[in-house]
Formats: structure tokens, sequence, C-alpha cells
């Protein structure tokens, strides 16, 4: 057993977080969070403010500490998946997909077209409910209430999408190894389809309360600017490196489930500051809808998951009246599937930008390391560069603007 | 003293005092509704309507609530004027509607009542020395809590308010000089034949602006800025001492309504007052009456409609940045009003209508 030692902290061992000025009072030290209203989730930032203008910001993390990616040392490949759910909880789809991504590189399986064109459309839908949530809390940060609502309405058609394609709304374990969990329901792609036609006008809604705004103009113009070689410095990705001018989307630096057969483009604005990053997403909004519509246009027909046998279920039909699929059924089912010695490295472009896994397997069915670069973690690295020089109101819009999710810090 | 005088002034305005805190403390309830059920309506929401049909028993269940929750005090606070705060900061915004007019004067044993608690001639500078000390309440409300926050809404809420008192004053001059009077009453009485808004378009829009700041209500809720500092000001207030800055927050928001309409909205003048004032049925001066009561729903029907502006503010707009409202008020709103009162002057020079 370890003994839980109590950890005191004193004075000096802080010092060197602060400025001198901090020791005199010259400068207040202020504790914002982990339960303040505007820290998307519980972040904690000490700040250092001179008046109101921040000095220093660190983000101290590790209050939404779920262990992750230790637990999933310890299940099977297929169990393991359903952890990821909850990592980043507003992009569900896309953390089941990189994970999956990455065994089946590991393990050399074939995904079908039509899987691989219904993933595409479900991590396009999860990035179009995640900018809505993004929308919303970055809208409310600065206290324009009604577009956090307007926005859950139209995120609460999407949720119903998922619960119609895999029974749940939010942690929808839909993408599995080899393919996805079952076929897409009858109906589906009407549903779909007046979404995509839904959803466009309502967006113009919100940019007519927002990006024309003056006040809103006021607030996010010019406030927490960041280069285009700092962005790169700091390792931002997703639209809060495409808001510095950056041309980096990893579904077309290197594209995976087939995004090469879409036409889209990366929206780029060059001003880096909290306002450009905001509209790179507001564009990124319709080029989900865009290809969204291409998938929906060519969805192949053909099966949904692999018919390999030792990575994916077999049928249910198929189990009345062959052995050899009760076996594997089994086997799936109980010790699961052994995936090769080896390590992968597996990248996607989530809402929040680069989300890789990084899987070692040791030939066994359980993964040795699971590690998640996730990309809140590190564009939440820059906010203490970010935030210098601003106020504390201009910090809370700057911590909206790179849309962090705490799920996906800690893990 | 003459029994006339007696019941007058003494007697009336004991009457009308009471009734008038009632009034506003019902206002206050209720308010807090409306703005529940109005923001609901605009968000796609149902808001409440738990308590009592479409949640109308709901200002009194959370008033009851408020009564029986604990009233903390932070350690380190400073005690008696952790105390005095809310106290200072909710009785200005009570008497502050104590001289504006709600309706034409009404007959009632023979004697004249005016409808309002005292009609003093210098009205507005009672208004504007009254919302001043709310201040000393906010400030002393954040800098007693030993509370960064507060402190920091505290800070915030003094530079604010000093400063848009400044364009308020200003705004309120342009009307005074067109009645010629600092009385509510003479000031509505100008207005008959066209509005001040229409002579004043310029002062009643800082007006209107002056007063969101005044009031702390979106876009301009810096010191409560939730979104910044948690609560602001009353971050360490619970109970019934919340309750009472909230009490002040809403009251003031129908005083200052009740005033800009008074202001510049003709006040409780409106169609038909003069055609049934004169009633007279048996000996009984009915027609006053029916001509208060008139004016009396004028009156309100007005201020309801600056307060759902208000409300529809806070549902559409983001709220401005502390040196950005700070920039507004004195760089924007202070020329734009010294310069409206300059022109309103020299306008009524050339025109003759006051020497």
């Amino acid at each position: 057993m370890s003994q839980v030692r109590e950890i005191e902290t004193t004075v000096d061992e802080l010092k060197h977080l602060f400025s001198d000025r901090a020791a005199t009072g010259e400068t207040m030290v202020l504790n914002m969070g982990p339960q303040h209203p505007s820290t998307h989730g519980v972040l904690r930032l000490i700040l250092e403010l001179d008046g109101e203008t921040v000095v220093r910001c660190i983000p101290d993390i590790g209050y939404l500490h779920t262990g992750i990616e230790k637990n999933m040392e310890a299940k099977t490949y297929l169990k393991a998946l359903v952890m990821t759910d909850r990592l980043d909880y507003l992009n569900n789809v896309g953390n089941n997909l990189v994970y999956c991504m990455a065994i089946e590189k590991l393990m050399d399986v074939k995904v079908p077209e039509r899987a691989q064109a219904i993933r595409v459309l479900m991590t396009e839908l999860q990035r179009i409910a995640s900018h809505l949530v993004w929308l919303g809390t970055h809208a409310i940060d600065m206290a324009s209430m009604s577009v956090l609502l307007y926005c859950f309405r139209e995120r609460e058609r999407i949720m119903d999408i998922f619960e119609m394609v895999s029974g749940q709304r939010m942690m929808t374990s839909y993408i599995r190894p080899g393919g996805v969990w079952r076929d897409l329901p009858p109906g589906f792609e009407t549903v779909v389809a007046d979404f995509l036609d839904y959803l466009p006008a309502k967006l113009d809604d919100y940019e007519r309360l927002l990006t024309n705004n003056p006040i809103f103009k006021l607030r996010t113009q010019g406030i927490g600017y960041i280069s285009a070689e700092e962005a790169v410095r700091w390792g931002l990705s997703g639209p809060s490196l495409r808001g510095s001018g950056v041309n980096y989307d990893v579904r077309k630096a290197m594209p995976y489930s087939g995004y090469e057969q879409y036409e889209f483009d990366v929206p780029l604005e060059t001003g880096g500051d909290v306002y450009s990053r905001y509209r790179c997403r507001m564009r990124e909004f319709r080029e989900s809808i865009k290809i969204c519509r291409q998938v929906l246009a060519k969805l192949p027909k053909g099966p949904f998951i692999t018919g390999d046998r030792k990575v994916a279920p077999p049928p249910r039909s198929e189990l009345g009246h062959s052995m050899e699929a009760v076996i594997h059924h089994f086997k799936l089912w109980t010790e699961g599937f052994s995936a090769p010695r080896g390590e992968v490295y597996v990248a996607t472009e989530s809402p929040r930008g680069e989300l890789g896994v990084y899987l070692v397997g040791d030939g066994g069915p359980k993964p040795v390391r699971v590690h998640f670069r996730t990309p809140s973690f590190v564009n939440l690295e820059a906010l203490s560069l970010l935030g210098e020089g601003y106020l504390v109101a201009d910090l809370v819009a700057i911590i909206g603007s790179i849309d962090i999710v705490l799920g996906d810090v800690d893990r | 003293m003459e029994l006339k005088t007696f019941v007058e002034i003494g007697l009336a305005a004991l009457i009308k005092s009471a009734l008038l805190a009632i009034v506003l403390l019902t206002a206050f309830a209720y308010m807090t509704l409306a703005e529940r059920k109005v923001l609901a309506w605009m968000q796609v929401r149902v808001g409440p309507n738990r308590a009592g049909p479409f949640g109308f028993f709901q200002p009194v269940a959370d008033g009851i609530k408020l009564l029986f929750k604990e009233e903390l005090i932070p350690s380190g606070a400073e005690r008696v004027l952790f105390v005095l705060a809310p106290i200072i900061t909710v009785i200005p915004a009570l008497i502050i509607m104590g001289v504006v007019p709600f309706g034409p004067p009404i007959e009632v044993f023979g004697y004249k009542v005016p409808l309002a608690i005292a009609d003093i001639n210098v009205g507005m500078l009672y208004i504007l020395s009254v919302a001043s000390i709310a201040v000393y309440g906010i400030v002393l409300a954040g800098w007693s809590s030993n509370n960064k926050y507060a402190m920091m809404g505290g800070l915030r809420s003094t530079a604010q308010m000093v400063s848009y008192e400044i364009a308020l004053g200003l705004a309120i001059v342009g009307p005074i000089l067109v009645a010629g009077s600092m009385s509510l009453r003479d000031i509505t009485l100008s207005q008959t034949t066209l509005w001040n808004v229409v002579r004043q378009p310029v002062g009643a829009l800082i007006f209107f602006l002056a007063t969101l700041a005044e009031v702390n209500r979106a876009p301009f809720d810096m010191p409560e800025a939730e979104q910044e500092l948690t609560a602001g000001y009353h971050t360490e207030y619970s109970g019934m001492k919340f309750a009472l800055f909230f009490m002040a927050e809403y009251i003031k928001m129908v005083a200052v309504s009740g005033i800009g309409v008074a202001l510049f909205f003709g006040g409780y003048l409106g169609p038909f007052l003069d055609t049934v004032g004169p009633w007279v049925i048996n000996g009984w001066a009915v027609g006053s009456w029916i001509a208060g009561l008139l004016g009396l729903l004028y009156f309100s029907l007005k201020t309801a409609f600056f307060l759902f502006c208000m409300i529809w503010i806070r549902g559409t707009l983001p709220r401005l940045r502390y040196d950005q409202l700070m920039r507004l008020g004195w760089k924007v709103m202070l020329p734009l009003a010294l310069a409206n009162v300059v022109v309103t002057a020299v306008a009524l020079a050339l025109l003759g209508a006051r020497g």
C-alpha cells in the first residue's frame, strides 16, 4: 500500500511561477477555476494580474484526470474502444475512428468502402455537433446567451441521428475495428439530408447575431494574437492553427477513410486572433455540410464491416447454422482478437485539431500502450502565451477560441 | 397645520409611499419572472412553469427559498459593511421613484391628490443624487467581501457608474431645458403636444444607454460579469442579503424605465385623458379617477416596453469589455451629450422659447 503523503507547498516553491512584483503585492494572484463558469469544464488558471491585465497565465490541469489511457491497457482491443468515447466528449465518433484506424493499421485489416463512407459521414456530423457546442459556449463566454441555446437545439438533431444509427446519443461506440457496428438504418439518408438542408439557414442566423456584430468584433478582433510561426512552434493544430494562416489539415495532408475522394476547402484566416479562429470554424461548418452531402450522394453499397472473422464478429444469422461462426463469436467476446507485435501512429483531424493515437501491441489481445496525442492538450499549452497582456475578459474569449475539452486534456 | 395641507401632503404621501413600495416590490418579483419567461421564449425554452400556472408563483417560491437560506458571512469579511452594503443598495432603488408622476391628479373627497409621492421642484436633482448613493453599496459589498472577484466587480462598478452618471446627467439636461423646470410633473406636462423623444432623440438614446450602464444591465453588466468574475460584487452573498441586491437591480430597472418614460415618452400622457378628466357624476369626480387609472395604465405600458427592451438586449448582445465601456462612456457618450446640451440651449434661445 502506498502511503498518501500530504503535499506541502510553501510560498518559495511557487515563487518562480510569478513575477517579482507579485511578492510585493503590486500584482494580484488570482485563482480562476477549476469551478468557474467559463473555463469549459474544470480547467484551473493561476493568473497574475496587474489591475485587470494578465501578466502571467498558468493553466493547471488534472482535475478531470480519468486514467483512460492506462485503463485501456487492461482491456482487450475491442473493450477498450468504449473508453475512447469518453475522452473528448464532443468528438466521440472521431475518437472511435482514430483508435480503430490504429488497430486496423497494426493488424493490417481492410475496411470496406461503405464503412469508410459511413465513417466520414459520421465524423463530419460529429464535427458539426462539436463546433455547435463550441459556438454556443464561445458566444456565452461573451454573454451572448441566446446563441448557446440555439446551438444546442441544432446539436440535438445530430444527437438524434446518432441515436438512430447506434442507439446512443453521445457514447456511440459505433465505429468498430474493421468497419462500423451496424449498417445505416432505413430512412437514415432522408433524416440527414433534411438536417443538412436545415442547418445553413440557421448558421446564417448565428452569423447575423455575431459575425458582424460590432460588440462581438470589438471583443474578438486583435485579441489572443498568435503568429503563424509561433503557432507552429507551439504545435497548435486544427482551426486554432488555421486561424493564423497555416494550411494544415490532416484530412488534406494525410487523407484517411477516403477523404481524398471528397471535394472540400480548408478554411484559412490570416488574422491569428480570436476572430480569425471564429471565422475559420464558422466556415468549417459549411465545408462539413459539403462533405456530408457528397457522401450521401455516392454512398457505396456493400458490406459495412470487414469479412475477416478474426476481427469482426459474424452476423447473428450465421450463428444458428455455422459452428465456425459460433467459435469466432465466442473467441471474440471472451479472449478478443490479438494484434501483432509492433507500434503504429495514426492521426486524424478532430474538430479541435490533430488527434493522433500511438498504439503498441505485443502479440496479445490487449494493447501494451495507448497514447493519445490530443489537440486540446497541445492547444491549451499555448494559452499562457495567448493570454498574456490581455484583460481577464479577453482571457475568457481566448479560452473559448482554442476550443478545449477538458476530457481531451486529461486522460 | 391646516387639515387640508395635512391630508394633501402628510396622509396622502404616507398612503402613496406604502402603495408605491408594495407596487415596486411586486414589480420586482414579477420582473424576475417576466425576464425569465421572455428570455425563455427568445431562446426556444419554456421558462419557469412548475409553481402555479405559467410559473405565476415562481417569485413567491424564490422569495421563500431565499428567506430560509443560510446567510453566510466570509471569515475575512468586514462584518458591519458586509451587512450594510445590500441595505445601502436597496434603499435608493426604492425611494428613487418618489418624484415620478405616474398619473394625473385625482380628486378624493374634494381634495386634489397628485399621483406622485412628492412633486418637488428639483426632482431631477433628487433622482441623480439618489442614484449615486447606490454605487456605495456595490463598492462596499465588493470590498467588504474579502474576495478578489468581488473586489474586481466592485472596482469595475465604481468606475462604470461614476462615468456613466455624467452622461446620464447631461442627457436629462435636454428635457429640463425644454420644460424650463426640474420638476418631473412639469417635464411630463411639457410633452402634451410632442414627446421629448422627438425633440431630443440624441438625449433619449444617451439616456437609455446610460441607464443600462447605471443599473448594470447587459451589455454593460461588467460588475457582475458571470463569465469573468463568477458573480462580481455579490459573489459572497447568500440568502436574503443576496435577494436584496437582486431586488435593488430589478427595482432600479423599473425605476429608471419609469423616469425615462417621464422624461422622454410623455410620462402618463396619452389619449382620452383630457376628455374623461372633467366628468362629474352626482358631484363625484369620477372622471379624475378614470383619468388617473388611464394615466397609470399608459405609464405602466410605456415602462413595460422599456423593460422588455432591456430583456431583449440582454438576450441578443454580447457584453462589452470593461475598457471599451469606459472608452464609449468618456469618448463617445459624454461629448455627444455635451453637444446635445449646447445644441438644445442654442436652439431654444434662437426660438425664443425661454428668455
